[in-house]
């Protein structure tokens, strides 16, 4: 059953070449049903590999597939090859099953454009992407993934590139993937140098022998691939102008799958941040800042879209966090809930804003909850599981990665805490502008003065109500309570096996962390329904300094980007005409003017030439004879 | 009875003098092209001078590589003549000078 996993990146893959070629005849919608067909059936198989690899002892639980050998050069083998092992299986489940819930709403979401076809093209090709990226066994099968879904999420992040703000927005989302990426691909230059190879088998299996300061580091140059794409301090602007692009994709790629790809890469490598923990601590200390600062940003937008981005941004400041300090079952957790519930708030802000004729300014919006009761809900849902109310999945998951850190330390515990309590201040804020309170979209902009905003179609609500309920009940996979309900941890154990970071709880010290969680959960909630409930203009409560998202893209702006424009502008001008052109042109004219003074001796006389041959011919021979004597 | 080497080395230097100037005085083209052609043969001279008195016949082969390509630039040189007489009246060198810079 094992042997089938080729088809999981393939389906999407083929998907991909049929809509490429086709997309344009099979139109509206069934490009659409079918890219949706070939990602269900990726799923489906995944589910198959993921029974196989559920059948052998645990200790067997590792299978690689090699396709082909793809590189060889010198002492440099590069295979083509799928690893199945729990962790990539457990992504490859949450990846595909994801995806083919929300193409499924995208059926729906997208169906007036006029580039539906272009749009499944995309997508498909993205989850072929990111499938590679987890299935690979190789560091560079897996950067290959890594640039692939850069390169889906720059094209549909500028999917309306007729709007300036949109393709502007993908090409700043490229250049900060770019800046990762060159660590990243840094990172495998040392990797390879120090150990000859590129298979994580191979690479991890010599680690004994590569001293600790290369590990760190090869695991921060890795990290600095991983902030790129997973949108930390300081590569993380990018993700926020990224809600340029339609709201599935928002979805799929900027909140549920490809933002995760850097919590994933830190988990794959942990042989290498267990021999190098300063740069786990760095980690840490970085996921614990970004979660803090993406959460008091989250605070203050009216974006509907933007909040969720920058609680994306926070939420993986989490992931970053656990995986730095070791608790590496706990960031999947945490990767696994949150593509639930983010996926769900994310399909829920994108039905509001189709049914809001493309508005998304919360303050404008209010009363929905009356007219859209199944997105409400499943907002609700979303909202109280990414707050971590009780028995919510986030509560679960965040539970996890709070008690861990506790144990490492106390100062990241306190970071993680306040964001919690602002993580479930923030969304209810977003919940109760846009679907309590009064109604005011018709006075904030008379032009929506005949909206009947309503419920969507089915293919857009069927995703909504299965993530609703897998938001609610997706901390069942992993309940800390009982040694025997911890599936998760187990499932994955093989993987991380003693280089887990375990502390020892007793069940009261589990059953008070959990307490303490719910009254940071419920604060939080509190906070927000007594603020607003109420009203929907509270300056006090929105500084300027939260809107502006603490002045950093503006400082990003005015000292590098601007900068570097102007210099590019003058460099254009100054030295590119003056210096560059000039030189080129200068040695044309030089050129040139040696020509007009030599073509006088071209005089066209047959024995003008002659005469010169016949002297050239004495020169020689004069030379020839001198030097004879 | 044998002549000396010399005899025939001075007649072919003689020759090739004769051919030299008269390719650089002359403005008739045919006459150039036979100045040429005297060259030539003068240098075939002493080749065949050279291959005697060293007894080497490498000297003789050279000959007649020189023969071909004499015989192939004939070819081409009266037919590039032949062509001039044909757009002019005259075969005088002095008239084209169409490369003139």
């Amino acid at each position: 059953m094992l042997r089938v996993v080729f088809l999981v990146p393939l389906l999407p893959l083929a998907g991909f070449a049929i809509l490429l070629l086709s997309g344009r005849k099979l139109g509206n919608p069934w490009a659409g049903w079918l890219a949706t067909f070939m990602v269900t059936a990726s799923f489906v198989v995944t589910v198959v590999v993921f029974a196989g690899l559920f059948r052998l002892p645990g200790s067997d639980r590792s299978y690689t597939q090699t396709w082909f050998s793809w590189i060889s050069a010198g002492h440099l083998h590069v295979d083509m090859g799928l690893l199945v092992d729990p962790l990539s299986m457990t992504m490859a489940a949450f990846v595909t099953g994801v995806s083919a819930l929300i193409h499924l709403y995208s059926i729906g979401y997208m169906e007036h454009d006029e580039d539906f076809p272009r749009f499944f093209v995309y997508m498909n090709l993205f989850v072929a992407a990111m499938l590679l990226l987890v299935l690979a066994d190789n560091f560079l099968f897996l950067f290959l993934g890594w640039e692939g879904v850069g390169v889906c999420s720059y094209f549909l992040i500028g999917f309306w590139f007729e709007r300036d703000s949109a393709s502007s927005a993908a090409k700043k989302a490229m250049i900060f993937n770019r800046i990762g990426d060159a660590a990243f691909l840094v990172a495998l230059f040392l990797i390879y140098e120090r150990t000859g190879s590129l298979g994580y088998r191979t690479v991890f299996a010599h680690l004994g022998s590569v001293g600790e300061p290369s590990l760190v580091a090869i695991g921060l140059l890795l990290f600095g691939g991983a902030v790129g794409k997973s949108a930390q301090i300081p590569l993380y602007p990018w993700l926020a102008d990224a809600m340029e692009g339609p709201t599935p994709v928002s979805a799929l790629i900027h909140a549920a799958t490809m933002v995760t790809a850097g919590v994933y890469l830190m988990c794959r490598i942990n042989p290498i941040l267990y021999r190098a923990p300063d740069a786990g601590h760095v980690i840490a200390a970085i996921g614990a800042a970004t979660a803090l600062l993406g959460a008091t940003i989250a605070c203050a937008q009216n974006d509907i879209k933007k909040i969720l981005a920058y609680s994306t941004i926070s939420q993986l400041g989490y992931m970053f966090m656990a995986a730095g300090i070791g608790a590496y079952d706990a960031a999947i957790f945490l990767m696994l809930t949150h593509a639930f519930y983010k996926a769900l708030l994310f399909l829920g802000a994108g039905s509001v804003i189709h049914a809001m004729n493309d508005d998304q300014d919360v303050k404008t919006m209010g009363a929905l909850a009356r007219v859209m009761p199944i997105t409400a809900v499943t907002f609700l849902i979303g909202w109280l599981s990414i707050g971590g109310v009780p028995v919510f999945s986030g509560f679960w998951s965040k539970g996890d990665v709070l008690l861990n850190s506790y144990a490492f330390s106390p100062a990241l515990w306190a970071v993680g805490a306040v964001t919690a309590v602002l993580t479930a201040y923030y969304l209810g804020r977003a919940y109760l502008l846009a679907f309590r309170g009064e109604q005011r979209w018709v006075e904030a902009k008379p032009r929506q003065a005949g909206l009947h905003p309503h419920d969507p179609s089915w293919v857009m609500s069927l995703p909504l109500v299965v993530l609703g309920v897998l938001s609610a009940l997706g901390g069942l996979i992993n309940l800390p309570i009982h040694p025997d309900l911890d599936f998760l941890n187990r499932w994955l154990h093989p993987v991380f096996a003693a280089r887990l970071f375990q502390h020892q709880w007793s069940l009261g010290g589990v059953w008070t962390f959990a307490l303490i969680d719910s009254v940071l959960a419920l604060l939080g909630v509190s906070l927000a329904i007594a603020l607003w409930t109420h009203t929907y203009e509270r300056p006090a409560a929105e500084p300027v300094f939260l809107q502006r998202a603490w002045y950093i893209d503006w400082a990003y702006d005015r000292f590098l980007a601007r900068p570097s424009t102007e210099l590019a502008v003058e460099t254009s001008s100054v030295v590119e005409a003056k210096g560059i052109d000039g030189a080129v042109n200068g040695f044309a004219w030089m050129v040139r003017a040696t020509g007009r003074r030599l073509r006088k001796l071209q005089t066209g006389y047959v024995r003008n030439y002659a005469l010169g041959l016949g002297a050239g011919l004495v020169l020689i021979l004069a030379y020839v004879l001198t030097r004879a004597s | 009875m044998s002549i000396d080497a010399s005899w025939y080395l001075t007649l072919a230097a003689v020759l090739f003098t004769i051919g030299a100037i008269g390719l650089l005085v002359r403005r008739n083209v045919l006459v150039m092209f036979m100045c040429v052609e005297l060259m030539l043969n003068a240098a075939n001279l002493t080749f065949v001078t050279f291959a005697r008195k060293l007894n080497d016949v490498a000297g003789q082969t050279a000959v007649f590589f020189v023969l071909v390509v004499a015989a192939a630039e004939v070819v081409v040189g009266l037919g590039i003549i032949v062509s001039i007489y044909r757009r002019r009246p005259g075969a005088t060198a002095d008239d084209i000078h169409g490369l003139k810079g």
